[in-house]
């Protein structure tokens, strides 16, 4: 069985300077009552690891506009223009990787893998500085794996051994992100006693989750 | 020019729409490509790829039925059609990347004779992220760029070579703008249709980019 614990409890030993995976597009699957936690502690300078820096006023995008985020790694800000703004007058470092490229990164780290090669990025300014490898004729990017001390994953339920159920497209990177982080903490709508979720309807594996939150309704 | 009330978006997408595969995979891109949807024939047979996780995508949610658990790539509440499945975005993007998805259609700022497509940032002023156009753009079997012909103070889009930060090298397929239909092709890009009312020399003085006029040139 895992730990049932408040939003506040779950992040209690999250520090300023850590790194943070944040499942979710454009805050759809994202872990709001995680990610509210973390702006009344008044953590700051994170590295945050997500898809995008989201919708103003939504979900990890917050964690951008109260300038609590020191490096953003994601594949789009565009719709969040404080993003670009912090980005441009360098007070938040940020790393542009193509989505499938960070999907892969994450899914390498957590699988055990020294990396991927991708022809994503290939004539562009994504390969500088990376090793090209040449597979049966065709070039490839070295991509490296990538990790993060913690991952905030969206469920629609989860059950007590931390099984759980992501919902229609929010699993988006919940899946990826909960096999690549030290502390994996799952925020479910509905948290159900063992044996109420059907096995044949599990996309993430209990084995993966370290703690478990009920999200605010 | 054309006399109809047709948009010029609307025209692009019409003929888009013509060019993709009987029931094939196909992805949208977020603007005027989202357009191709409504001219898709009923019995197309084609699914949509929405790359945040889902096969199936279907028109905008009505207003007062949200479920904000299915969204589009730009974070709009959306349906979704019989057939439909949803999965996660290593799989998402494995049927991007591996080859399983028929065509991609994208906006684009400057395509160039090699193929060469930059729509992703232009340095010091737009600088939003690549998303998933690289992937989809290096994955997909048939990449179509959907585009103005030039630029909105009258410039060129279709160059001899690109000037901004490419998102892929050697992709694209086809070309479809308001005034016609480029092939790119090993030796350069063919000027294949036009569109009703505007004439090959037209093109040619709006265009940078050399362009071979093909002898059985089209009208759409």
């Amino acid at each position: 069985m895992k730990q049932i614990k408040t939003a506040q409890e779950a992040i209690a030993a999250i520090k300023d300077g850590d790194s943070i995976m944040a499942g979710g597009f454009m805050c759809c699957g994202q872990a709001y009552t995680l990610v509210d936690a973390i702006l009344e502690k008044g953590l700051k300078n994170l590295t945050l690891i997500t898809n995008d820096a989201g919708l103003p006023g939504k979900g990890a995008a917050k964690l951008i506009e109260q300038k609590r985020v020191g490096k953003l790694v994601a594949s789009h800000i565009g719709l969040n223009p404080e993003a670009g703004k912090q980005m441009n007058s360098g007070e938040m470092k940020v790393e542009l990787v193509p989505q499938g490229t960070l999907a892969e990164r994450i899914r390498a780290a957590g699988a055990g893998l020294g990396g991927v090669l991708t022809p994503t990025g290939i004539g562009t300014a994504v390969e500088e500085g990376k090793q090209k490898v040449t597979v049966d004729g065709r070039e490839f990017l070295l991509e490296k794996p990538l990790s993060a001390e913690y991952a905030f994953i969206k469920a629609h339920t989860v059950d007590k051994y931390g099984n759980a159920y992501i919902a229609k497209a929010e699993k988006n990177f919940n899946i990826v992100m909960a096999l690549a982080a030290r502390t994996v903490i799952v925020e479910a709508e509905h948290i159900v006693e063992p044996g109420q979720l059907d096995p044949d309807r599990v996309t993430l594996p209990g084995a993966l989750v370290h703690v478990i939150v009920e999200a605010k309704k | 020019m054309s006399d109809t009330k047709i948009s010029k978006r609307d025209r692009i997408a019409m003929r888009i729409a013509r060019e993709l595969p009987h029931g094939g995979l196909v992805n949208l891109g977020i603007g005027m490509p989202t357009l191709v949807a409504n001219y898709l024939p009923k019995d197309s047979g084609i699914l949509l790829h929405s790359e945040n996780g889902y096969i199936g995508l279907g028109p905008d949610a009505p207003a007062g039925q949200e479920d904000w658990s299915i969204v589009n790539a730009g974070g709009k509440p959306m349906t979704i059609v019989p057939g439909a499945s949803f999965f996660d975005s290593a799989m998402s993007f494995s049927i991007i990347r591996g080859g399983h998805l028929d065509a991609t259609v994208l906006g684009a700022l400057e395509v160039d004779e090699e193929g060469n497509l930059a729509n992703y940032m232009i340095p010091g002023k737009m600088v939003p992220g690549m998303g998933g156009a690289m992937d989809l753009v290096v994955g997909a079997r048939i990449v179509i760029v959907a585009m103005e012909h030039v630029s909105k103070d009258g410039k060129p889009k279709i160059l001899r070579k690109c000037s901004l930060p490419l998102t892929a090298r050697k992709e694209v397929d086809i070309i479809v703008t308001d005034m016609a239909l480029i092939r790119v092709t090993h030796k350069g890009l063919e000027l294949a249709e036009v569109a009703e009312g505007v004439t090959p020399e037209q093109v040619i003085a709006a265009t940078e980019a050399r362009l071979e006029v093909r002898a059985d040139l089209k009208t759409f």
